[in-house]
């Protein structure tokens, strides 16, 4: 049954092939069985509820799409009565008392939740090692990375312990692991999908979005996830269309851009050979393609480093020791409660870009870094602006390499130019696509989509069209 | 722009952090790493060109003043370190 699609199980279950106590049973042994830590929290008795929930409904009926699906829900997102710990010591003992409005909407779907997905710490990393709950393995090769921070996600799909999971992509988080899982995974528009509830790490950047076995599952989800919240005043008040309605139209003459800079020094031969190789399958399947220019996307990654940090620095004061999370042994006085508190409940990383943002944001230096970062982010979001009066999409690698050998990278700047691809996106706020277009040395490599804002319908019938022509979607690691 | 060990320790209790003198060690050679990254933006020309807070272009919107919130205090105290009478108690402050 794990082999079968969001949309196959739909199926399966409206027809009563299976019911969804049968499928939630199947993937919470699947799951027990794993080794890749790609959990933190199990939620076996609630999946088990719902799941009989969503079969009474199924019975009646009056059943959705999605109800009776399992899934898997990154662990950023609050849960009422259940654990949210963003990956972090500090909210290890947070017990959230309300649900984020995406996972009120998994709710009401009648959709089953497995567990919530292990993350880099507060969503901060590009290989999930910053987790204090350990590191994932990535499904393809356990010595490896699944990439992060969704990397619990990424794997869980990659393995197929869940149908689907959700993730969050603050500068690639979505895109980067579902490139090195082989999975696919897309970032909205920024505005989207609501943010209430989902623990904030760089509020212009961040963005929720699905991460499944295919761009047919994602626009199912899509459908659900997206959609105006009065409760996010970031959310944007603007009709959602059924993603899965132009899935079939044909892409003949859509015009790719191929940006030459993404195809500098830095890429690996063997991703650069897979994404070539797949801008020619859309070439053969009518699309015209021509090369643009994004001139300012070597200023991303120092752009993004100023911005994200100083969003972080601000957002995680709220992380103190005084209202919920953890709180230090006998702290002498309040100070002392704030700094013991802080200092043992973050980690490395998350210290250093505390340390960043409030650097970089203090007197004297702000027109310097802050304000300068702000004024480049507006001509990387022109380049963008420009180069969509020409082309439809733009493609070009997710990530420079394959998926890295746990504990390999060292240094905290050459981590950063793992997502030297996918910052831009989320500078400019517009919505980005990661799908299997091969394997080099045997481990998946994405092709990273880019839209224009509010074109997400684009970016999945594209994705989707090369699905039907390429079955790279479907393949799984050994013993899956 | 590079920043010493001094510095550092400054830049950490502003952030209310506590770090050691090893980490602090450690720390000083990745701030000032990312520094110089960050220095690369001095090459682009920006004098003419309006600082970007965020990626739309749409201003805070305005609502009825109606309570649109229940009452949960009882459920966010539950899950704090230390309340108390409906407070969050740290440290005594005043004496």
């Amino acid at each position: 049954m794990h082999k079968f699609s969001v949309a196959e199980l739909s199926k399966g279950l409206k027809n009563k092939d299976f019911s969804s106590v049968e499928l939630t049973k199947h993937y919470l042994r699947r799951i027990d069985r794993s080794d890749l830590n790609a959990f933190i929290t199990v939620t076996e008795d609630l999946a088990l509820s719902q799941a009989k929930e969503a079969d009474s409904r199924l019975a009646k009926g009056n059943a959705n799409v999605l109800t009776g699906i399992p899934y898997a829900h990154k662990d950023i997102f609050c849960t009422k009565g259940i654990k949210t710990s963003a990956g972090s010591k500090i909210l290890d003992p947070f017990i959230s008392p309300y649900d984020a409005t995406l996972s009120y909407k998994l709710n009401t779907e009648g959709m089953v939740m497995l567990g919530k997905t292990n993350m880099d710490e507060l969503a901060m990393g590009s290989s999930n090692e910053n987790s204090y709950y350990g590191p994932v393995n990535n499904p393809w090769d356990k010595k490896r990375v699944p990439g992060g921070s969704s990397g619990g996600s990424a794997a869980a799909v990659a393995a197929r312990l869940s149908a689907f999971a959700t993730g969050t992509d603050t500068g690639g988080s979505i895109r980067q692991p579902a490139s090195l899982c082989g999975i696919t995974g897309l970032k909205p528009t920024y505005g989207r999908v609501s943010r209430y509830g989902m623990i904030a790490y760089a509020s212009s950047l961040d963005q929720a979005g699905p991460i499944t076995q295919s761009a047919e599952d994602a626009a199912l989800v899509l459908n659900t996830m997206a959609g105006f919240d009065d409760k996010d005043s970031t959310s944007m008040n603007k009709d959602v269309p059924d993603y899965t309605e132009n899935l079939n139209n044909s892409i003949k003459g859509l015009k790719i851009g191929i940006p030459k800079e993404y195809f500098s020094e830095g890429l690996d031969d063997g991703v650069a050979k897979v994404i070539l190789q797949s801008i020619k399958e859309f070439e053969s399947m009518g699309a015209i393609v021509e090369e643009v220019s994004l001139p300012n996307s070597a200023y991303a990654v120092p752009t993004y480093y100023i911005v994200a940090p100083c969003e972080c620095s601000s957002n995680l004061s709220r992380l103190d020791g005084v209202r919920y999370g953890y709180r230090c042994d006998d702290p002498k006085d309040l100070n002392d409660l704030y700094l013991r508190s802080r200092s043992e409940g973050f980690g490395e990383e998350v210290k250093r870009r505390i340390m960043i943002g409030t650097y970089a944001l203090s007197a004297g230096y702000y027109d310097a870094y802050y304000l300068k970062a702000q004024k480049v982010r507006q001509l990387i979001s022109e380049d963008f602006k420009k180069a969509f009066q020409r082309v439809d999409v733009i493609m070009g690698p997710v990530s420079p390499t394959t998926a890295f050998e746990l504990d390999a990278i060292k240094d905290s700047v050459s981590m950063y130019m793992a997502d030297i691809y996918t910052l831009s996106v989320n500078l400019a706020g517009l919505p980005g696509m990661s799908i299997p277009a091969g394997f080099s040395n045997n481990l998946p490599v994405g092709l990273q989509m880019i839209g224009n804002y509010w074109s997400e319908e684009v970016l999945l019938n594209v994705a989707h069209q090369f699905q039907t022509q390429t079955d790279w979607h479907v393949h799984l690691p050994e013993n899956t | 722009m590079s920043l010493d060990k001094k510095q550092v320790k400054e830049i950490a209790q502003l952030a209310r952090l506590n770090i050691n003198d090893s980490e602090a060690q450690l720390a000083t050679v990745e701030l000032n790493n990312i520094l110089n990254l960050m220095a690369e933006l001095s090459e682009i020309d920006t004098e003419h060109v309006e600082p970007m807070a965020h990626p739309l272009d749409m201003s805070q919107r305005l609502r009825e003043d109606v309570v649109s919130e229940t009452d949960l205090s009882e459920e966010f105290q539950a899950i704090a370190p230390k309340t108390g009478k409906k407070h969050f108690l740290v440290p005594t402050v005043i004496e």
